[in-house]
């Protein structure tokens, strides 16, 4: 044993060793692989399905995509180029673009107006979506956006909406005023000045003073119905909602009653009756000699529904507060008014706002049953007057696979708009 | 020294009811009453005087008058000399069947889909993904309309099975797929199919039976029995075994090619199956993202504690992780069956006669009355979300948790 250690070095590696490379099998692409799609049996045989599925897809729809035909009067010419080969007949999109987007009664010297209320929508709804990036002076152009979309899309006196601009300017004065006494005054008080305001006002004649050319609401058309559906009603539903579910939350038996019972008829029925009602039933609850046209009906009919909808998921917002929250603004002695306005609806809302987008996007894609009442949304121009017409008579992949796609940019967007300010309003440190 | 005192209790003074809280409620409700009337009272009153400037009544006689429409697919005896309620009670029964088969479907497609989208499987993950969102995100009724018209370009016409060349053939010589609907073999009961049918379900329950009873030996014992097979041979045998002791009671009523078009078996109108498979694929979509969240609730540590006690993924999955998952998924998923219900009264974009086609559609275009018909129809409707939302509390009370 002495012997050995004679003659040992002593060696103290000074140098870490250079890392060795992962085997062949262990690294990149190939580990992934293994990792992901092949790690046993089971799973190499989803592996090879879900590829043989994709196989299949793209054999099927590569070719008729890559072989479409963008520029053609009619389906029989799309299929004369197509010479028996195939292919989609994009052309029908190409031909008939601005009857899907603006319905095939909208004059076509106007379609600037609705392009430029959409473009201005986005404009308007910048600071509202993006708070923190866009200057707060913005929100005066959110507030008057309604009147100038309203004003762009129907024509008409400019007077009109600036007439109802002024209630609202007038009665948003008054409350500002007043609410600090109470609530209830700077509410109520304020409703009613609007309401004087516009009835002076109605008194007025608009006829043609700073007028553009008037369209009537029969016109309106394809997509852009959709789109002006889809807002108004989702702006509409929200302060009623809101109303309703504080109504359903109420300890006065008699408000908590009628708000039940209007939500849960209105959850409890299909959309379509609801447009029915409108169709046919509604003008019977008017008082004769008022007439109120078709899409105004629509739009009260799905502000109903939808505000049903919306008021369950800001009950649910409301419930899952906990009590402390409730009794924490009662303690600092706010009234009803001042402790919903200031502590409980923020967050309330704040945790409602998935529930809402929920609700926006169902809704936003059940403006299309408005095509069964006979209404020409994007799915009405398809069935009726692009697809019975002869050029186009056939054309069913193309046209309604453009709908589905413009509906998927929109409602997909939306929903991606949700989780991202889900992750922004996240105040709670995990 | 301070003291406590009651509040001075002054004479009841006309400012209490909108100043003192005791009071102020009932001020409110008051207002409130006065509003509904007054609201009611408007709306009645237009009611009146427009009915009665159209020369209207309201009146539920029609429902006792011959519809003489036709249908095209009936569950019970109808000819177009029925009345209206038997019309209406065809399309509430059509109604029923569409909802039933979907939710079925969408189910399966819904777990299918729900568990695939938390595969260790990369690609299949995507795939599930890329399902969900394309149809979440695009109206059910471009679907339907989609999988109608594809319906209808796709399959041959029926004459296309006729003459020497048929450019169309039938499947299994028992199934044809036309663009009129599918044609499928229809079971004839003889005499003693009863026995036959009363086997069966002797036998589903034996199935019930044996699983209680692994079940009950394994937590006794900890002897675990073979489940799979076992059922399935209580299920088959029996049933099997009867049908060729009892001399083939059931026979097949093979559809077969006569003149223009195919003659008996079961015709199933394409507008059924296009409603049923889009309400199906639809709502599976929104199925799926339940049951991923269902399944996502469960904390990690579940399963992690499971797999430490030396358990196998598919027990984890069975007896740790579905179990408290299913309190999270069933609420959410009955209130998709109630959505498919609803969404049933899409049918009318296809031509489908449900309760809407014929309540809310041809009667209601025939006979002119409006607003008995809507009534009627929303009344349905209304009968079964409530009636399916009170079996849902009933069961989201059987399941709560048991706090102390």
């Amino acid at each position: 044993m002495s012997d050995m250690h004679q003659h040992s070095v002593r060696f103290v590696r000074e140098t870490m060793l250079p890392e060795a490379a992962p085997p062949e099998s262990g690294r990149g692409v190939i580990k992934w692989m293994r990792a992901n799609l092949f790690s046993n049996l089971s799973n190499t045989i989803l592996s090879v399905a879900a590829l043989l599925v994709i196989y299949y897809l793209a054999v099927w729809a590569l070719p008729w995509f890559l072989n479409g035909v963008w520029d053609a009067p009619s389906i029989r010419a799309c299929r004369d180029l197509l010479e028996g080969a195939r292919g989609g007949c994009f052309a029908v999109l190409t031909e008939r673009w601005n009857q899907l987007l603006f319905g095939f009664q909208y004059p076509s010297e106007l379609y600037w107006r609705p392009s430029v209320a959409l473009i201005l929508l986005f404009v308007a709804l910048a600071p509202v979506l993006f708070h923190k990036k866009f200057p707060r002076k913005m929100f005066y152009f959110t507030a008057i956006y309604p009147f100038v979309a309203f004003w762009l899309i129907w024509g008409g006196s400019i007077l009109t909406p600036i007439f109802a601009l002024l209630g609202f300017v007038v009665a948003y004065l008054f409350y500002a005023r007043y609410v600090a006494r109470s609530f209830a005054l700077g509410f109520l008080g304020g409703a009613a000045v609007a309401l004087i305001v516009w009835i002076v006002t109605g008194w007025f004649p608009t006829e043609g003073i700073v007028a553009i050319e008037a369209v009537p609401s029969r016109y309106m058309g394809g997509f852009m119905l959709n789109l002006i559906l889809g807002t108004v009603c989702v702006s509409l539903s929200l302060p009623i909602g809101i109303a309703l579910a504080l109504g359903r939350q109420s300890d006065l038996p008699l408000v908590k009653g009628i708000c039940v019972v209007f939500i849960e008829f209105v959850r409890g029925v299909p959309l379509i009756t609801l447009l029915f009602v409108a169709n046919v039933v509604l003008a019977y609850f008017f008082p004769p000699g008022s007439s109120f046209d078709l899409i105004l009906r629509v739009i009260i009919m799905i502000t109903m529904f939808a505000s049903a909808y919306i008021a369950e998921v800001i009950r649910g917002g409301l419930a899952a507060l906990p009590q402390g929250q409730y009794e924490g603004a009662n303690s600092l002695g706010l009234n009803y008014a001042q402790s919903m306005r200031l502590i409980i609806l923020p967050q309330a809302l704040k945790i409602s706002i998935p529930g809402i987008v929920n609700v926006s996007v169902g809704l936003f894609k059940d403006t299309t049953l408005v095509s069964i009442i006979s209404m020409f949304d994007l799915v009405g121009m398809i069935r009726g007057p692009v697809l019975a017409s002869t050029e186009w008579n056939g054309v069913y992949w193309e046209l309604l696979g453009f709908a589905a796609l413009l509906f998927f940019i929109v409602c997909y967007g939306i929903s991606q708009y949700s989780q991202y300010l889900e992750r922004e309003l996240q105040t709670d440190h995990r | 020294m301070t003291t406590f005192s009651d509040p001075p209790k002054g004479a009841f003074q006309l400012s209490m009811l909108l100043n003192d809280t005791r009071y102020r409620s009932y001020t409110f409700q008051f207002i409130a009453l006065i509003l509904l009337i007054a609201a009611f009272a408007f709306l009645g009153y237009n009611l009146v005087v427009n009915l009665r400037a159209a020369g209207l009544n309201i009146s539920y006689g029609f429902l006792g008058e011959s519809a003489n429409y036709d249908i095209n697919q009936t569950l019970i005896d109808y000819t177009s000399q029925s009345t209206h309620l038997r019309a209406a009670m065809v399309g509430i029964l059509n109604t029923l069947l569409v909802a039933f088969l979907a939710c079925i479907t969408a189910t399966i497609f819904g777990v299918a889909a729900g568990v695939l989208r938390l595969s260790n499987n990369w690609l299949v993950r995507k795939l599930m993904a890329i399902y969900v969102e394309m149809f979440r995100n695009v109206p059910v009724l471009i679907w339907l309309l989609i999988i109608f018209f594809v319906m209808v370009a796709v399959f041959p016409p029926p004459n296309a099975f006729r003459g020497d060349t048929p450019t169309a053939s039938m499947i299994a010589g028992a199934f044809a797929f036309t663009n009129r609907g599918v044609y499928t073999p229809l079971p004839i009961w003889g005499p003693g199919s009863g026995v036959l049918i009363a086997v069966f379900v002797a036998s589903v329950i034996g199935v019930f039976a044996y699983r209680r009873y692994a079940t009950k030996l394994l937590y006794d014992t900890g002897k675990l029995l073979p489940m799979g097979w076992p059922s399935l041979v209580i299920l088959i045998v029996p049933s099997i075994l009867f049908f060729f002791i009892l001399g083939r009671p059931v026979s097949l009523d093979y559809p077969s090619l006569q003149g223009f078009n195919f003659q008996g078996g079961l015709q199933i109108p394409g507008s059924l199956i296009a409603l049923w498979f889009a309400l199906a694929i639809y709502t599976g979509a929104f199925i799926a993202e339940n049951v991923r969240a269902g399944i996502q609730a469960v904390s990690r540590g579940q399963s992690e504690a499971a797999a430490s006690l030396g358990m196998r993924p598919r027990r984890i999955m069975n007896l740790v992780v579905l179990p408290q998952a299913l309190r999270v998924i069933i609420p959410p998923l009955i209130s998709q069956y109630l959505n498919i219900t609803k969404n049933s009264s899409l049918a009318i974009a296809v031509g489908y006669m449900d309760i809407t086609g014929t309540l809310g559609g041809i009667t209601l275009n025939q006979t002119g009355r409006a607003i008995e018909a809507i009534l009627l129809l929303m009344l349905f409707y209304l009968t079964i979300s409530l009636g399916i939302s009170a079996i849902m509390n009933i069961y989201n009370n059987s399941i709560k948790l048991k706090e102390r």
